[in-house]
């Protein structure tokens, strides 16, 4: 690699449950518009140096259509200079807007890009207003459009991951995201949103009363003999993130103050059945280009789309289950899909800065059969 | 002055009903209630009401939108808000202090000429107004709910001696037209005239079966459907209300009724209902009654209390030779039968019918407020002076004079002149306290079936249907099978009203005052045909189904369609066909045909999905008027009110809905000519549909909804059927939008390719003979 590219901040709007929280009227182009604002305003960077604003959403219809990104950087008063392009790889999207600009720096198209992404689950449906499947393909490989929620199951099967074990890992990632928002570590990354003279500034899906013997009363949730509940699953969300992904030379000629570099980047496709699975090839594949190994990573951020998912990951991964999640994952804190890449992301870049850490992995797995995964470095 | 916002001060289970009622109705109501001690939460005790009445079933509210239209608040900080109120509702604790006060801090707040109203039942409102300020009286009546205030269609009103006319007048009209009620109005005497009659009843049914020995099975059997009372006879009913508020009830009336009063005389403490209620079995809400289900081993059996020992057994059917006697003798069969149930009917009957006789007009003007006032409170079929015509007024006075029973004048009266009712002229008429008969009252706005009926001869008719002119050129097409459900005949029918209609009138309307509008087609005729295998003569009615509902569609002449209770099925399908709904705010109604394993296939589908993608309110594309209409289908989705049935697309924003069952043929043919002026019929319409790509989608919500244990295999391969019908066909592109015929076709292939099932044919059948869904 020629340059060194830096995740220069990060901030995200509170993640609060679909449909009864307190952002399911709040359109998503509005809230990533304030994300992006409240990013701007935290890292103090020029938006008239910035090449462009990339957007990763994974419905991009309805609210969130129309090239959202675009509209975004409209109502966040960026330059009418900074582009906008909106980015769809199902939950892998905003990681991917990173990895986007990343790409671009290191062709010397750009300097500096905001990599933002949003789901408003409450106002896009997660099908999309019109599913209109291939029928040819539907019939032929069912798998491509098979429920998520089957995927979990399917995991769960093949590796026998038991639902005590499921929901033990849901009631640790309440556990600790419960103790972190305590500890006032979620609340620097928060922008509030504001609709009207309403103001939400806090997360909604945390249930600090979670524990094993309630999450054992629940009813599968997608199987009916199945081991997969709402409990273990992660939950509807609505919600946006942002980083700011900047090459080291720029950061430091604008006085940024960087949080972490990224070593190596990658994607990769497997069965759509076991999605979940994703983040194992893509991990393999991000640390062989940083020519490192697992043990070499002290922070993991790996994407809680189900429990058994996860935990499938961790033991294929061999990875010390003490180095995921610090701050609790998506379990408990929420998954709104085009958001939570860039969340995982700047998350990781944070912790490596405040848990004084060397090297950190970033990985979720991606409905359809892929992983994708950003391997970070000290900054 | 018109109510236009409401205060109700109690929230209790009757308090947050009449909010709620009145909420239903579009108007905005404020409901107080106390400040809970060291509350942080001031409004806490009615902000539960409103979460509680959200989750209860049945549902006091319409429609969750009604809520919002209910602020809550509290006595202590709110009181200056009923300034802004024209009518203010009492409903607190039966004590004469707390209401007195609380009137005073009404008065201090109020505005001119606002209303105040008592929901008592217990305390009579000379003794409510007493010692208050003139001004206070003179705006001042009892509204007398009952429960619950959604569904219970009676209203008693009591005004006092100061009690302005107008103000009586305008509760009046505000609880018909826009509550819905039955308003009977009252004098100021205990019990006013439902509980008064029904509590001596009550009384005398249940200390009649125990003096002669009835078990609970036989006692219900007598004191219910021969009398055209409800099936729940005496114990079923106290069961349902709780048997604790009995004594309650008792002793009010024997403390404020003379001693020489007759219910005086059959009443006597009640041990044994006293030894149940110390122990619990307070009926439905308790842990038993005079019935029980028994749930134990996983089961769930009816049980039933032995009177003498207080042992549960299995609950049989009452075998006794005066009920067999009156299925085919009717009332008098039955009590001049000589067994154990005939005597007992009689004891109660002629005692409650006497009784009733003897009270008019001490406590309402006539009669037919009695009558109106105990079928509409306690859901009797006859009111008492109806049940006495049936057993003739001179019949009864013959043998109450023959049992040495003294003969209440006015019954006497009534025996001499022939009966309390009787037609004249084709009007029905009612004997006056003076002897003399008069008209029925049928106020403005009021238009009956049943008196146009009495006065004309239908324009056509067969055993299934009938059509009716109703006035100024509009037509009433009356179905009149059993649950009304729908037949050739009543096909055959809609063909002539169509001809006649469109001959010589002006519109249609589609209407009856049966307990239903319509539970859909008549399943036994189908079943008879398929398990005959007469395959062409079902596809024939399939077809002559589709044929007279396009009809009603494309007539020269507006059709409104007039439902209240039930429209499912083909009734819910001549819903969607009509140019209007006017529809009774009870209204029930949805496609409910995937319940007997079949697709509706009288335009339901297509008629649905026409709606759907009409309307601008939802998302756009070719899938979302398909998958509302898959879901709403799919899982026989019924509306509980007119209100949901517009949220779930069965009516239009610009259908009507009336709150007065009443009042539904006067609106409905009031709509019905408004839409008459320069009226032209719908152009038929094309629909763009997904074709294969939305039945993948579709199929792939089945697979999951299996998946999860919720879909049976026969519920899948229905939902199948339906989604392509849906989704246009194999054939369906949504660039090439398909017409009307086209999605007919598909509804009929698919109702005849279900309708060949083994299993669609065991739901058919299951569901006829039981009245529930088969899940297989």
């Amino acid at each position: 690699m020629q340059k060194t590219i830096v995740i220069a901040g990060y901030v995200r709007s509170p993640f609060q449950a679909a449909s009864k929280g307190a952002l399911a009227r709040v359109r998503p182009d509005e809230m990533a518009a304030q994300v992006v604002r409240g990013l701007l305003d935290k890292t103090g960077v020029d938006p008239a140096e910035v090449e462009d604003l990339i957007v990763g959403c994974a419905f991009p219809e309805g609210e969130q259509g129309l090239n959202i990104a675009r509209l975004i950087g409209f109502l966040a008063d960026l330059p009418l200079s900074v582009s906008g392009a909106t980015v769809n790889r199902f939950c892998g999207s905003s990681m991917q807007a990173a990895h986007f600009a990343a790409g671009a720096i290191q062709m010397d198209a750009g300097e500096a890009f905001i990599c933002a992404g949003v789901e408003s689950m409450s106002r896009v449906p997660m099908t999309g207003f019109n599913p209109m499947l291939h029928p040819g393909l539907a019939e032929r490989y069912p798998q491509a459009y098979v429920s998520m929620g089957e995927t979990a199951e399917n995991l769960a099967d093949k590796y026998g991951i038991a639902r005590e074990k499921q929901e033990a890992m849901a009631v640790e990632s309440h556990g600790k995201a419960a103790a972190a928002r305590d500890a006032g570590k979620l609340s620097d990354e928060i922008v509030p949103i504001r609709q009207g003279n309403h103001t939400v500034d806090t997360d909604g899906c945390i249930r600090d009363d979670t524990t094993a013997e309630g999450l054992a009363g629940l009813k599968p949730a997608f199987r009916a003999e199945g081991s997969v509940t709402a409990g273990t699953s992660s939950p509807l969300t609505d919600g946006a993130a942002a980083v700011l992904v900047t090459s080291e030379d720029f950061a430091k000629a604008h006085g940024l103050a960087p949080l972490a570099r990224i070593r190596s980047i990658a994607v990769a496709g497997c069965a759509p059945e076991i999605m979940g699975i994703g983040p194992v090839v893509a991990t393999q594949k991000a640390l062989q280009r940083a020519g490192l190994e697992m043990k070499d990573i002290d922070v993991i951020e790996l994407n809680e789309a189900f429990a058994a998912q996860a935990l499938a990951c961790i033991a294929d991964l061999e990875i010390e289950p003490a180095r995921i999640n610090l701050d609790g994952g998506a379990l408990a804190l929420g998954h709104p899909l085009g958001a939570t890449g860039a969340r995982i992301t700047g998350k990781t870049a944070q912790l490596l800065q405040r848990e004084g850490k060397q090297f950190g992995l970033a990985t979720q797995c991606i409905g359809g059969g892929q992983g994708i995964a950003t391997i970070l470095e000290a900054a | 002055m018109s109510i236009e916002k409401v205060a109700v001060i109690g929230a209790g289970v009757m308090g947050g009903g009449i909010a709620a009622q009145v909420a239903n109705a579009g108007i905005p109501v404020l409901l107080l209630d106390v400040v809970p001690e060291g509350a942080e939460n001031r409004n806490a005790v009615a902000e539960g009401a409103i979460l509680r009445m959200l989750k209860a079933d049945p549902a006091p509210f319409m429609s969750k939108r009604a809520a919002k239209l209910v602020t809550p608040g509290n006595i202590e900080d709110h009181l200056d808000v009923l300034a802004d109120c024209d009518w203010i509702v009492e409903v607190v604790v039966e004590r004469l202090d707390v209401k007195q006060d609380l009137y005073r801090k009404i008065e201090a707040a109020r505005k001119p000429g606002s209303i105040v109203s008592s929901n008592t039942s217990t305390l009579p409102l000379s003794k409510l107004t007493e010692g208050l300020p003139e001004s206070f009286a003179r705006d001042f009546v009892i509204t007398h709910f009952f429960n619950p205030p959604r569904y219970m269609r009676l209203l008693e009103i009591v005004a006092g001696p100061a009690t302005r006319p107008e103000a009586v007048e305008i509760m009046a009209a505000f609880a018909d037209e826009r509550l819905g009620k039955g308003v009977v109005l009252c004098n100021d005497t205990p019990g006013f005239v439902a509980n008064r009659i029904g509590t001596f009843w009550i009384q005398c049914a249940i200390v009649e079966a125990l003096d002669r020995g009835l078990t609970v099975e036989e006692a219900d059997a007598v004191m219910g459907r021969p009398l055209g009372i409800p099936k729940t006879g005496i114990f079923g009913l106290l069961d349902l209300v709780g048997i604790d508020l009995m004594p309650h009830v008792d002793r009010n009336l024997a403390e404020t009724l003379p001693a020489d009063d007759a219910y005086q005389a059959i009443r006597r403490e009640l041990p044994l209902i006293a030894q149940m209620i110390e122990d619990g079995y307070t009926g439905r809400k308790g842990k038993g009654g005079f019935y029980r289900l028994n749930k134990a081993g996983g089961k769930r059996v009816k049980e039933a209390r032995n009177l003498a020992t207080g042992d549960y057994a299995p609950a049989g059917k009452a075998v006794l030779e005066s009920l067999q006697a009156s299925k085919a003798g009717g009332l008098r069969a039955l009590v001049e039968h000589d067994d154990r149930g005939g005597l007992y009917a009689w004891a109660v009957v002629s005692q409650t019918l006497a009784y009733a006789a003897s009270l008019v007009p001490e406590i309402a003007d006539d009669i037919h407020a009695v009558d109106r006032a105990m079928q509409l409170g306690y859901n009797w079929k006859y009111g008492p002076f109806e049940l006495i015509d049936r057993l003739g007024a001179d019949w009864l006075a013959a043998h109450l004079d023959e049992a040495g029973v003294a003969v209440p004048p006015l019954l006497q009266t009534a025996a001499e002149a022939g009966g309390f009712y009787r037609i004249e002229s084709g009007r029905r008429q009612m004997l006056t306290v003076d002897g003399s008969y008069a008209d029925l009252p049928r106020p403005e706005g009021v238009l009956l079936l049943a008196d146009i009926k009495l006065r004309s001869e239908p324009l056509a008719k067969n055993g299934s249907a009938s059509l009716w002119d109703v006035g100024d050129g509009v037509t009433c097409l009356e179905i009149h099978t059993k649950l009304n459900t729908i037949d050739p005949e009543v096909l055959a029918i809609i063909k002539k009203a169509i001809d006649i209609t469109g001959k010589d009138h002006k519109a249609l309307v589609i209407y009856n005052e049966g307990d239903h509008f319509s539970a859909g087609a008549n399943l036994g005729l189908a079943l008879f045909a398929a398990n005959t295998a007469l395959w062409p003569m079902i596809e024939d009615m399939v077809a002559q189904g589709q044929k007279a509902y396009t009809a009603l569609k494309r007539a020269p002449f507006p059709v409104v369609a007039a439902p209240s209770g039930l429209a499912l099925g083909g009734g819910c399908e001549i819903l969607l066909h009509s140019d209007a709904v006017q529809a009774h705010a009870e209204s029930y109604i949805g496609l409910v045909e995937v319940g007997v394993g079949v697709v509706p296939a009288w335009g339901g589908c297509k008629e649905l999905l026409a709606r759907l993608a009409a309307d601008q309110k939802r998302p756009h594309g070719p899938m979302p008027p398909v998958t509302q209409a898959f879901q709403t289908i799919g899982l026989a989705d019924v509306a509980k009110s007119a209100f949901e049935a517009r949220e779930k697309g069965f009516m239009r924003p610009m259908d009507g809905i009336t709150f007065n069952r009443e009042r539904l043929l006067a609106d409905a043919k009031a709509k019905a000519l408004l839409l008459a002026e320069g009226y032209a019929p719908p152009e038929p319409i094309l629909l763009s549909l997904p074709g294969p790509s939305g039945k993948a989608a579709l199929d792939l919500a089945v697979r999951d909804l299996r998946a999860k244990g919720m879909a049976t295999p026969h519920d899948e391969t229905v939902a199948d059927a339906l989604a392509e019908v849906l989704t246009g066909g194999p054939d369906a592109d949504h660039i090439e939008p398909i017409a009307e015929d086209d999605l007919l076709k598909l509804e009929r292939e698919a109702f005849m390719r279900l309708v060949k099932t083994g299993p669609t044919l065991a739901r058919m059948e299951h569901t006829l003979e039981t009245g529930k869904p088969l899940r297989n």
